[in-house]
């Protein structure tokens, strides 16, 4: 197999990894180096667990070939806290009861950060139009709708 | 395996004269390589940062689409929505906000799935693809450009660069609507696209094209007998009539065939509807699947 040497850049650091051409960027992320908050649970582009931010724009990790990106920004669930201090969204997804197992947690909170950095007052159809990529097979999503409108609320204020 | 990145559409056609084959958001590629349809192309060159492609432009003739413009800006760029609605109504249906961040037309259209969304307004609209290789440049209409599931009448070494669309009169509307199960990461079930010049009321012209009911998108023939009449009612009915009798739709997991002909009729009458509301210009938002309720209740 043939293998390329690429330099990913993940929460602001830099990952220079050989890896082979046709790898999917949630493999990369979780085995190559390691980062394993992303999850793969369809491997088809329908759940929505392995999202992750390219340059702040949310993609399904587990269908974009790791090569192509290269030159990105890449930002995972392990990139939202600051240190030991949690995001909002994530406090306020605990908080809300957002999260039951956890499977869907990262993507969504990927999907949300993206949305509100997007849309910093979103009404609740943009909050459900922002998630509609991600599935939730626990919550019944009201809660996770909750976590996102008092996150857009504290942020604001 | 090989990776190229192409920085030009130059960069690009020369690669693929060498054999390799293009990526762009890789949505349908590589998700179909993971699923065991098709293995990933041996020589990949991608063509998602080629500047050139990503841009939306009118000029006196033609409003033209690059083939890189994604999804994403495709539904909300005021050109498109105000002026090729029925595109905007589809990209915004496509996937997730995911799939159309990086999603592009070019994608779509050169995918060649029946079930594709921005194809049968974009056929509606009188699209020409622009296909470019290093002998030159030819343009292929929307309706000779797919031959099947899948294929298209393209080379191998032949990017497609465009979608030219001629420029739309003033009095002009166009929508697509699709049945769906879910609201997101949905495939149409079938779908339909209108588009409708109007004065005063009476129809001046009128394009239908369906989506997911034969083997590639197909246009709908013999419209012409609903020129000089009113968009009305009567003749949103005889639209769906039309469509359900040039279906050539067929069973599987998503639908039976006469499911899909029954209701891509429905979907032809509401884009009729929505495509003469716009032409006479009524607001509706993008896409006009949520203005009309299809799919879950929100």
């Amino acid at each position: 197999m043939n293998h390329t040497n690429v330099t990913l850049r993940v929460n602001e650091v830099d990952y220079p990894i050989s890896i082979s051409t046709e790898r999917n960027l949630s493999g990369v992320l979780r085995e190559t180096i390691g980062l394993t908050g992303t999850k793969e649970g369809c491997d088809d582009c329908e759940c929505g667990a392995c999202m992750v931010l390219l340059d702040g724009q949310p993609i399904n990790s587990c269908s974009y070939l790791a090569v192509q990106a290269e030159g990105c920004a890449i930002t995972t669930v392990e990139g939202l806290a600051d240190g030991d201090e949690l995001h909002a969204l994530q406090r306020n997804i605990l908080e809300a009861g957002g999260v039951q197992c956890g499977f869907c947690t990262p993507g969504m909170l990927m999907s949300a950060r993206a949305l509100l950095d997007r849309t910093p007052d979103p009404t609740d159809e943009e909050i459900r139009i922002g998630l509609s990529g991600n599935l939730c097979r626990c919550t019944g999503y009201a809660r996770i709708i909750d976590a996102v409108r008092t996150t857009a609320v504290e942020l604001s204020n | 395996m090989s990776f190229l990145r192409a920085n030009t559409a130059d960069e690009a056609v020369q690669l693929l004269a060498e054999g390799a084959r293009p990526i762009a958001g890789g949505t349908d590629l590589v998700v179909g390589a993971r699923q065991g349809k098709a293995p990933l192309p041996q020589n990949l060159v991608a063509i998602d940062r080629i500047a050139e492609l990503g841009v939306i432009e009118a000029t006196e003739s033609h409003i033209r689409i690059g083939s890189g413009v994604t999804h994403a800006q495709l539904m909300v760029d005021p050109l498109i929505v105000d002026r090729l609605t029925g595109v905007a109504d589809a990209a915004a249906l496509v996937g997730s906000p995911a799939t159309r961040n990086v999603g592009t037309v070019g994608g779509n259209i050169m995918n060649g799935s029946p079930a594709m969304d921005t194809g049968a307004p974009l056929m509606a609209l009188g699209a020409v693809a622009e296909l470019r290789s290093i002998e030159g440049t030819r343009e292929v209409a929307l309706t000779d450009l797919w031959c099947g599931p899948g294929r298209t009448t393209a080379r191998p070494d032949e990017l497609c660069t465009a979608l030219l669309i001629p420029s739309p009169r003033d009095q002009i509307g166009s929508a697509y609507v699709r049945l769906e199960y879910r609201r997101a990461m949905e495939i149409a079930v079938v779908g339909a696209a209108a588009c409708m010049a109007l004065d005063a009321g009476v129809i001046v012209s009128i394009r239908l094209a369906l989506t997911a009911v034969a083997p590639t998108i197909q246009e709908v023939t013999g419209l012409d007998v609903l020129i000089g009449e009113r968009a009305d009612d009567k003749s949103f009915a005889a639209i769906a009539e039309l469509a359900r009798d040039q279906a050539q739709p067929i069973s599987d997991v998503r639908a039976s065939d006469h499911y899909r002909r029954h209701t891509v009729g429905v979907m032809a009458q509401r884009a009729g509807h929505a495509a003469a509301s716009r032409a006479n210009g009524d607001l509706i938002t993008v896409p006009v699947n949520r203005a009309l309720g299809i799919g879950a209740a929100s």
